[in-house]
Parts: structure tokens; sequence; C-alpha cells
């Protein structure tokens, strides 16, 4: 046939309308869309029974109780546990986020020993038993040389049947060495004891107050357990409970309260004093409390028969709101002002601990915080700050110790604490690494490491990491990898946080005392094992009267034992509050006077040479003429462990871009430096330095470089490792003279263009 | 659009987020996270290209030291009604992905349907849809967390917040089991709700004056955002204060944010 032109076009013409008119191009497409849709790799996520279990996370120190969902037994998504005290149906965003970190690839799977140097993070797998007999065999070692004491334990809190674990260990194994890491608890702690000689733990009955000062506290920003704080911060919303906050930078908490009152930084402590002198001259303080339960509120005599001024005059002498406001930068008419609402509220109660609380501060601090308190009579009270009881249901017999035990146990810490230069403090954990650091051998030849990660969260990371090459031999039980556990020899890892069974006492800050449950939501991933298990089967391999101070088959008989007829009841409702009721204030207190000591004693003569001046930070003004502060931010976690996967995701593009961390300046503050915002620039101190991009702010003080904690992380998944810088490498501990607590809250630095 | 159901009452489920309280934690977001099956990848601080079906926008007054002011907004999706429901993405789909269901009131997304124009992204002044630019990965193991509840997306459709519509499926067969006809307020509430610590999400039909929602969204306070676009979005915000209020929309001196549209 032959094709000619007309044929040729009609043909053509023929195609064209038949495809326009058959379904075929737009069955194609259709089709092309359903496949480019249905790839074999989008993940069909598999239906089935759908249960849950509730249980208390331990991911952050909150105590958050939780229920997670579950299909089949794959656990889906962590919600908050209804009527669980303080979080009440609510979790902070770290513990929503719980799953990511269950099943992570940062999950540790196996035990494993060093193969590489230290901290180069290359590992072999080894089995349970090798594990555990090196671990063994190094000990007896020690043990038999006399040298139990070198035996150091870091873990993150004293309370709970699992550190108490590891404090038996050393116990009968004569080492005094059992460290928890610094918080603002630990200042607290040291108040209750000098002020009110008790061993206790603060309790803020913060839902009944009607007037917060805040002095510094991130009170939505992580202070105490986040989920109540949330709750307390929206019922003082609905009733309409003033909060004023302190703090030289607009913070979240700042922003939420109902006044912000800037203020130069370091100098809580005087203005606390100020707002004590207010009360004092105006008579405002609470007459039955400070007249009948308190003493040296007025003058007193010492043991020499001296007489020492009172802690009215001192006051009255000293803190005039005049010379007040010229230190601490508030204006002295605010200062008189929020003095007499905080004295003529009902139930008015004055809060510290810088931020989330990772850093003590000095006790001068906690002393005039408390004092404020003490002058307006709201201890043990409806509103008020409560001296809870510490945890005592571990009711375990008193090991029996042998000869080593006692020798090594009677040396003194290697941290200083309870010496007689720091008698009221229990840990001294960031005094260690100077301590390794300034010995010709390090005093700590084995350091067990569980649920703390000193190397990243101790301030001045560079010295922490010189002090661990120092040890011999650190055994990490972590069961994500971090920081810590890259720079051990050996990890024993634990079960994740949702497959194990553990007691939590104690949420931060609740006024009433509480013990919960966390309980297995699956079963163990990998080849992991209970830290309580591994450190019962450790002192059995030790034989002797440490296997019998270790009478338990296994861990969960452990807990079963010392919980007792509470047991039943926490596995049916997730949680114990054991009876508790204030004593009365003529009960309340163990001091030798049985009173509120408004001065205590040692403390006395420290202050009235020296008075309180605001805690210098390090660093020359000439080279450094900033001062960086840490902030705390609640997208940030800024604990041992990291931020999961979905909270990373949550940081602000003004906090973090791609692996860079922003650093907030005021824009006079950036002017002066030739900077703007978004820039890289380099951050130093005397610590160090940083590469940094810099978000011009208007909320801080200028002067000052605001740097977010939590960042930095140097081990763990893709998503959080290598973001950003760790503050804490930029910032050393600064000793408070009296408490040995680290009482920085900044450090002098630079910021340049890069 | 779908008619109503003859034995129930038409609802028109929404939020109202009190301003005051929220603190900006991003619990919300981490639930909204969990809850719909998002994905997450390694960087994700570049904002244009991460899925946030609820994310919190932080607000400033923009005043100097020390009279700056800030305030956490969060923001799903609005769940506009529009004029008699053309919401602006709806009208603009060319594949009916996503409707406005007179019965709930919920703007719903298909994902199958979507073809990735992304004119619906282009049309909603929220910035509250997202487009996969990339198939999600879980790393492995990871994919164990995945909720059957929602299907997972995959590269090449546009995603959104539902309210959690999964959610008011599982509580409306709860009901039809149970041999009622009618979902209670606390019977469907969605993640975010379910998660704020500061408890300042409320979420329930705003037709309802059994419910919550009814009842705050009259607050003297209350506006909504760009409501002169004539959106008309079903969430709701609460704040005492002024500038955060006037945050919301361009205003002009005398005019008081609130009351430029009509409430529906």
């Amino acid at each position: 046939m032959k094709i000619d032109r007309r044929s040729f076009l009609s043909l053509g013409l023929g195609v064209a309308a038949g495809s326009v008119l058959s379904p075929l191009p737009w069955k194609l497409t259709d089709d092309l869309s359903i496949w480019t849709q249905t790839w074999p790799w989008t993940p069909v996520p598999k239906d089935g029974a759908v249960h849950y279990v509730h249980s208390v996370s331990t991911l952050c120190s909150g105590g958050c109780g939780i229920q997670v969902r579950k299909v089949d037994d794959r656990a889906i998504k962590i919600e908050g546990m209804e009527g669980y005290p303080g979080s009440d149906g609510k979790a902070c965003n770290q513990c929503l986020a719980g799953i990511q970190k269950l099943y992570g690839p940062d999950h540790i799977q196996t035990p494993l020993k060093r193969v590489g140097n230290r901290g180069e993070g290359r590992f072999a797998p080894i089995s349970w038993d090798e594990a555990m007999s090196m671990v063994a065999e190094q000990l007896k070692k020690l043990r038999t040389e006399g040298k139990s004491q070198t035996l150091g334990c870091v873990v993150e809190r004293e309370y709970g049947t699992i550190p108490q674990l590891f404090k038996r260990f050393a116990k009968v194994y004569g080492s005094p060495n059992f460290m928890t890491m610094p918080s603002y608890l630990d200042g607290y702690e040291q108040i209750f004891k000098i002020m009110q000689g008790e061993e206790a733990i603060p309790g803020f009955d913060l839902e009944n107050a009607d007037y917060i000062l805040s002095f510094g506290s991130g009170l939505v920003e992580g202070w105490g357990s986040a989920p109540r704080m949330f709750q307390a911060n929206s019922l003082w919303k609905e009733k309409g409970v003033p909060v004023v906050q302190f703090e030289p930078r607009l913070s979240n908490t700042a922003a939420k309260a109902t006044q912000w009152v800037p203020i130069n930084p370091g100098a809580e402590a005087i203005l606390a004093l100020g707002l004590a002198h207010v009360i004092i001259k105006e008579n405002l303080f609470h007459y039955d409390f400070v007249n009948r339960y308190s003493a040296r509120f007025e003058a007193w005599e010492d043991g020499q028969g001296t007489e020492q001024k009172g802690f009215k005059d001192r006051v009255l002498d000293r803190y005039d709101p005049r010379y007040v406001s010229r230190v601490t930068g508030v204006p002295s008419s605010q200062i008189e002002k929020i003095a007499r609402e905080f004295a003529k509220a009902e139930s008015p109660i004055a809060l510290c601990g810088r931020g989330a609380g990772h850093t003590p501060g000095a006790i001068f601090e906690f002393h005039a915080v408390h004092a404020l308190n003490g002058l307006v009579g709201n201890i043990n009270r409806k509103g008020g700050v409560w001296a809870l009881p510490k945890p005592d249901y571990i009711a375990w017999p008193e090991p029996a110790l042998d000869e080593v035990a006692k020798k090594g146990g009677d040396t003194p810490r290697v941290d200083g604490a309870g010496t007689e230069t720091y008698p009221a403090a229990s840990s001294l954990t960031h005094r260690l690494p100077a301590m390794i650091n300034d010995a010709e051998e390090s005093p700590i030849q084995v350091l067990l490491v569980h649920g703390a990660n000193p190397c990243y969260c101790l301030p001045d990371t560079e010295t922490v990491r010189a002090a661990f090459e120092k040890i011999p031999c650190i055994v990490s039980f972590a069961s994500h990898m971090d920081e810590t556990a890259l720079m051990a020899d050996l990890i024993l890892p634990d079960h994740g946080h949702l497959e194990k069974y553990q007691d939590v006492p104690a949420p931060e800050g609740l006024s009433v005392p509480v013990i919960g449950l966390a309980r297995p939501v699956v079963a163990p991933l990998y080849d992991t094992r209970h830290v309580g298990d591994t450190v019962i089967q450790l002192a059995k391999a030790m034989g002797g009267g440490m296997a019998d101070s270790f009478p338990w088959k296994n861990y969960e008989e452990c807990l079963r034992k010392t919980l007792g007829q509470h047991w039943k009841t926490m596995e049916e409702k997730g949680w114990f509050s054991p009876d508790f009721s204030g004593p009365d204030w003529n009960e309340a207190f163990e001091t030798p006077t049985r009173n509120f000591v408004f001065i205590p004693e040692r403390y006395g003569k420290d202050t009235e040479e020296a008075g309180v001046s605001p805690i210098e930070v390090e660093g020359d003004p000439i080279t450094f003429p900033m001062v960086m502060i840490p902030f705390d931010h609640v997208r940030i976690a800024a604990g041992p462990v990291g931020n999961a996967p979905f909270v990373m995701k949550t940081i602000e593009d003004t906090l973090l871009r791609d692996k860079d961390i922003f650093v907030q300046v005021h824009p006079k503050t950036a002017g002066k430096a030739g900077l703007e915002e978004g820039v890289l620039a380099v951050l130093s101190t005397p610590k160090g330095s940083a590469k940094v991009r810099v978000h011009v702010y208007d909320g801080i003080q200028p002067g000052l470089v605001a740097v977010p904690r939590g960042l930095g992380r140097g081990s763990g998944d893709e998503f959080m490792a290598d973001k950003g810088v760790n503050v804490n490498r930029l910032i050393g501990p600064v000793e408070d003279p009296v408490s040995g607590l680290n009482a920085a809250w900044g450090i002098r630095a630079n910021l340049t263009i890069a | 659009m779908k008619k109503a159901a003859d034995h129930t009452k038409p609802k028109r489920y929404g939020m109202v987020i009190d301003l005051d309280k929220c603190t900006g934690c991003g619990a919300c977001m981490v639930a909204c996270f969990a809850e719909n099956n998002i994905p997450f990848k390694k960087d994700e601080s570049e904002k244009l290209l991460s899925i946030t079906w609820m994310r919190v926008y932080k607000l400033s007054n923009k005043k100097k030291y020390p009279d700056t002011d800030i305030c956490y907004l969060p923001r799903p999706c609005m769940h506009c009604e529009g004029h008699e429901g053309h919401s602006p993405c709806v009208s603009v789909c060319p594949a009916t992905v996503t409707d406005y269901s007179t019965e709930t009131g919920i703007v719903s997304q298909i994902y199958t349907r979507c073809f990735g124009c992304r004119y619906c992204m282009a049309a909603c002044p929220y910035h509250a849809r997202y487009f996969n630019w990339w198939d999600p990965v879980w790393p492995k193991g990871m994919e164990k967390m995945l909720s059957p509840d929602v299907s997972v997306r995959m590269r090449g459709v546009v995603e959104k917040c539902s309210f959690c519509y999964h959610r008011y499926q599982r509580a409306k067969d709860k009901a039809y089991v149970e041999g009622r006809t009618d979902v209670e307020e606390e019977e469907y509430q969605t993640a975010c709700t379910q998660a704020c610590p500061a408890r300042a999400i409320t979420f329930g039909d705003l037709n309802n004056p059994k419910h919550k929602v009814y009842e705050l969204k009259q607050d003297p306070h209350a506006f909504r955002l760009l409501e002169r676009l004539g959106t008309n979005p079903k969430v709701y915000y609460v704040s005492s204060r002024e500038w955060v209020r006037k945050s919301g929309d361009n205003y002009l001196k005398h005019e008081e944010p609130g009351h430029i549209a009509t409430k529906h």
C-alpha cells in the first residue's frame, strides 16, 4: 500500500484522536501513580490486638506515669497514665517519644569490650560470662591489694533499689565512693540539713501556693517533674496566682510568668536578702513562726559566749533595697512592691535552682531563698515548702562488713563530700575529675557507671575526659550508647527503659511521697541483662561476705521482697503513696535547738566577714568581655539521655540549623561585635572555643551570650549525634566555699565573627 | 460533598487553644508524630522540608529589652469551613483527595488519590500541608513502632493533620457496638489534646452546647488566624495579651481581633 501525504496525515490524526478518546493514557497515568505509591519498601504496619500497659518512665528525672499502647507484641505509642501523682495523665515530650529509644539504633545489644583506644568507640561483642568474670577478676585483684577504696560508683540519683544496690555493693566491697550526679536537689539537701537539721528531700506544694517567686528556676523548662509543672502553671493561670520570675533572659518561664523581672545574673541571693530586708523592716514576717519556731533571727551567743548578730540585723544592716538595686539591677521600688505582695499573700513560696536545675548553685542562694520561705512561715504548710523524709521503704538488713570493707569504708571520699571541709555534702561528683587529674595515680581504679553520663553532663568535659583516661578500668551499665559508655572498657548493657521492672521513687519536687513501678512493656529485645541482676551476680562472684550481703536470687526477688506488702498495690495501680502527714512546727525541726535556724552554724562565720557577694565567674574581663550563660530549653534533653528523633524534630530553627547551634545575644551586643542574625561566629571561653551561629534576641540582657544546654552529643543515633555544641565543654565548675557544690552560673566569654 | 447522616446531627469538630497556658513544650507535636506515623529524617532543622502536622510557632512582640515578650502558638490544620465547605484547599484539589465533611467538619486527605500537584499547599494560608519529597525511611527495627491505624505515606503525596480521624472512626465503631448513635465528647479526642501537659488544647464539637469548646470559643479574647481571608477556620485561640491576638492577622489600628469575620 502506498502511503501518501493524505493517508499519513489522516493516520496521524486518527492516532491522536484515538489516544484522546481512548481510556488508555488515563489508565496508564492512573496506574503509574498507583505504581509509584506502592513501593515494596513503604511499610504497611501489621494490625493486631490493641492493649495498654502501665509503667513509669525512667528516661528523665520527672518520673512520668505512662501507659503504652501495644498492638500484639509491638509497643506503638506512649501516653500519660491517668491519676498518676504529679504527671496525672500527661508526660513530657522526652517520655512521649520513648518508644524510639526502645527500637532505636543506639540500643546496646550485647556486652561489649573495648578494642580500640579509649573513647575511640571501637568495641567487640563478648559473652556475658566472659564480661562478668573480667569485672569480678578486676574487683578481686583490687580488693586483695588492699585498695578497695579505689572502687567508684556513679549513678544519677540516690534513691530506689538499683542505686541502693550499687551503694551496698560499694559498702561491702570497702569503698566510700558512691557518687550521684549534681543537681539543684543537692542544694536543698544541704539546706534542710543546716537550717532544719533534717535528712530530707524538698517537696513544693505549688498547686496550693498563691504567690510564686522564682529565682531563675525554669518552672516550665524541666525544673522538677515537667508535666506536673505545666499543670501547676495552668492552674496558676486559672486561679490568677501571681508568678514573678527573676532572670536575665526572657525564658519560656519568664514569658509565662505574670511578671518578668530581669536581674543581673548571679545576684539572685542578694535580691532574696533585699526582699527579706523589706519584709523585716516593715514587720511583714510571720510572727508566730519566727518568734516561736525559729532561732538566730535575733542576736545569739555562739559557743565561745560571744554575741553574734542575728539574721534580722544582718539583713537590715547590709541589704538595703538601694544597695540591692545597684547589685541586682532591679529597681528598689520593684523590690519593695514584690516583697510586700509576697509577704501579704496567704501561701507564698520562693523557689530556686537555675533552669532545669542541672547545676546546684551557691548555697548562699539556697539559704537566702529558703530564709524567705521561713520569714513567711511557709515551711511544712499548705502551699509551702515541705521537708519530705527520704524514701525509707528499702529496709535491708545492715550488711556484715569484713576487715577490708571496714578499713576501706573509713577512708575519706575522693570527692571530699562528708569530710571536715564539706560536712553537709553527700556527693560532690563535679570535684572528682580534678582529684583524679591532680593525683599521681588515679584514686579511682575501677569505676562503675549506671544511669549517669558524667562525660557529657559534668562541667568542663575536657577535664572529665582526661580524668577518665587515667582510670584503669571503667565499666558502664548503659542501655544506650552515650559519651561515658564510649569511654568504658566494658559495657554490661542494662535492659532498656520499657523492658524491665524498677522502682521509681519520689517524682522531683512533689509534695507527697510516691513510689512508682516501672514494668516491662515488651520482652527484652537484645542480649541485655537487668542491671540489678548484674550487680547481684557480681556480688555473688566476689564470694564470702559480699555474696551473703546480697541474699536474693535475682533482682525481681529483691524488688518484691523490698516492696513487701506494697508490691500488689503497685502491680495493680502502678504506684504506691506512703502515709505522710508533716509534723507540726514544734516537732518539725531537728536542729540542736529544735527549731528553724536562720543562720546555720558553719555558715554564720563565713558570711559575717565576707557578706554575700555574687559568685564571680571564671575568666578575665579583658580577654573575655562577655558572659556566657547556659540555658535549658524544654525541647532539648540535657540529662544523661539525649533527645529521641521525634524530639529533635521539634527543636526550633533558631536553636539548631543543620549541625550549627545558635547562641542568643542582645542586638546591642551583636552590633558591637559586628554580628548579625545567622552569621557564623566563634564563641570562646577560658575552657575552649566553638563554632556557633548568632541569634539576635531582644529578650536577653546586653553583654550576655546564652547557649542552650543538651546539644553536641558525642554519641547516639544519627538524629542527635554531633549536632551543635555541648555547653559543658565551655564552662568549668566554680566551687562554693561553704558547701563544695558547683556554684557556676556562667563563664566569661567572647564572641567574634568567624 | 457528603450528606450528613440522617440519624446524627451534623458536627463541626474544632479546637480552642489557650495560648496563656501553652508553654511551647512540644509534647503535642511529639504525640502527633507518634500517633500518625510521621517520618523523621537525619536533619529536621530545615522547617520547609520537615513534616509537622502540628507545629508550634514562636511569636514575639518585637519590643526592645526588657519589654520583650514571646508566646507560643500551636498550629494544626485549621479544618477551614470556608463558605459552605469551600475551604481553600478543597476548592483547588483536582483529584478530590481532600474534601470537607459536613458530617464532622473535618477536611480529609486521601493519600492514594494524591498525585502531588501541590495546589492545595499553595492555597493553604496556614502552611498546614506538607509534601513528601522523599520516601519515608525508618531505621532497621524502628518500623515496629508504626501504628496500623494510620497508613504510611509515600513519596509524592501531600499530607496534613486529620484531627486524628481514625480516633473518630474507632469511637464511632465503639458507639455502634454499644448500640449508641452518637460519640461522646471524651470518646473522641485528638492525640495532641490528650498529650498537652498544660491542658491548653480543648477539642470537641463546636455545634454542641454541651461540649467545652462551645463555651470557650465565645471567650471575648478568642480569635482565629487570618480571619479576614474568609477561610472560616475551626481552630480558635485565646490569649489575654492583645499583641498576641493582633499577631493572628493584619489589623488596622481601630480594628479589634476576633470581630472581623462573622463567627459561625
